[in-house]
């Protein structure tokens, strides 16, 4: 999922506050499941707000509304008939829902309400850390399953570097040494020969290297 | 034990605090309470192993927030006691009133009839 933190309420208040009548839009999908924007975050910083604003002498209107995915086209058009009621938009979606509400709806300010990290996993609750970096070429193949990309800070890919201490990476010994993980599992796996080869040139033209990305199916285009 | 404890306060039962949500803490006071307090068993003594230590939590958030929107944070507290303890809960029932008493009514409650007439 993509991983997001709740923007402080002062920086969103401070968006929004020349306007009359806010929409808090929330996401059902990731920004819920790291608890970020789900409908239960809407309502708290729509609470939030309105007590603000209404203990400022302010006559503000402000709504909670949360969709399936601010993704998808489908998903937005059901606001379509409400998002004219409001001088602008808190989007608590991840920067791809906000940008994607702000292409939709041209019209009117979408605010972010998330700061939006990256691709990763819940290790327990609370607690979310990276796994994928989207590189659009994957080798995990090769790797026993541990991305090398996303778990390496120097994203080598043959590695360990010389900054690996006892399983820990240099910048900061809380990090685990993405390399080291890879070779005990491929130990465990019993494949540490495939270790010994060593990875070619990889073709960072798929990264972000080669500028925003597109993925075109044709097969299942309509 | 005929215990008195101020008449102001408003009971809420839930089967744990850990059922109290941080939403349910300020649509209270979005509803113009003055003060809330949650009242918890000890701690290590949850039925549910976890329950008031969310709820303590929860009750850290919501303070933070009423702080920074400025209706404040000491209008809710996290209280731990026994259930067999009536006097304690007589006690702290009192305390959470005066410190009420100190901090004035909710200023949204205020501003609500402001906005009205």
């Amino acid at each position: 999922m993509i991983v997001a933190e709740k923007k402080p309420i002062q920086e969103i208040i401070e968006e929004i506050k020349t306007h009359d009548s806010v929409l808090i839009l929330g996401c059902n999908e990731c920004v819920t499941v790291c608890e970020a924007g789900g409908k239960k975050e809407v309502g708290v910083l729509a609470s939030a707000l309105r007590m603000y604003f209404l203990n400022k002498g302010r006559d503000m209107r402000i709504d909670e509304h949360t969709l399936e995915r601010q993704c998808d086209h489908e998903y937005l058009d059901e606001i379509r008939e409400m998002i004219d009621q409001y001088d602008g938009v808190v989007s608590l979606a991840c920067g791809v829902g906000v940008q994607f509400t702000a292409e939709k709806y041209t019209q009117k300010p979408i605010y972010p309400g998330v700061n939006t990290f990256f691709m990763g996993v819940t290790e327990s609750r609370g607690v979310w850390t990276e796994r994928c970096q989207g590189c659009g070429q994957c080798i995990l193949a090769s790797t026993g399953g541990i991305c090398p990309v996303s778990r390496c800070a120097k994203r080598i890919l043959n590695g360990p570097c010389g900054g690996s201490t006892t399983g820990n990476c240099e910048i900061n010994k809380d990090v685990a040494c993405g390399w080291q993980l890879i070779i005990d599992r491929l130990k465990a796996l019993g494949r540490l020969d495939e270790y010994e080869e060593l990875a070619p040139i990889k073709d960072w033209s798929t990264d972000r290297a080669g500028g925003p990305r597109k993925v075109v199916r044709e097969d299942v285009q309509s | 034990m005929r215990l008195e404890y101020p008449t102001s306060i408003k009971i809420i039962r839930v089967p744990c605090t850990g059922k109290v949500d941080l939403l349910h803490l300020m649509r209270a006071f979005e509803m113009g309470a003055d003060g809330v307090y949650v009242v918890g068993c000890l701690e290590g003594d949850c039925h549910y192993n976890s329950g008031n230590f969310r709820a303590r939590k929860r009750v850290e958030q919501a303070s933070r927030i009423l702080d920074t929107v400025g209706i404040g944070g000491d209008r809710v507290q996290m209280v731990n006691l026994s259930s067999s303890d009536g006097p304690l809960f007589a006690r702290k029932a009192a305390e959470m009133v005066n410190r009420i008493l100190e901090a004035g009514p909710n200023p949204l409650k205020s501003a609500k009839s402001e906005e009205a007439a």
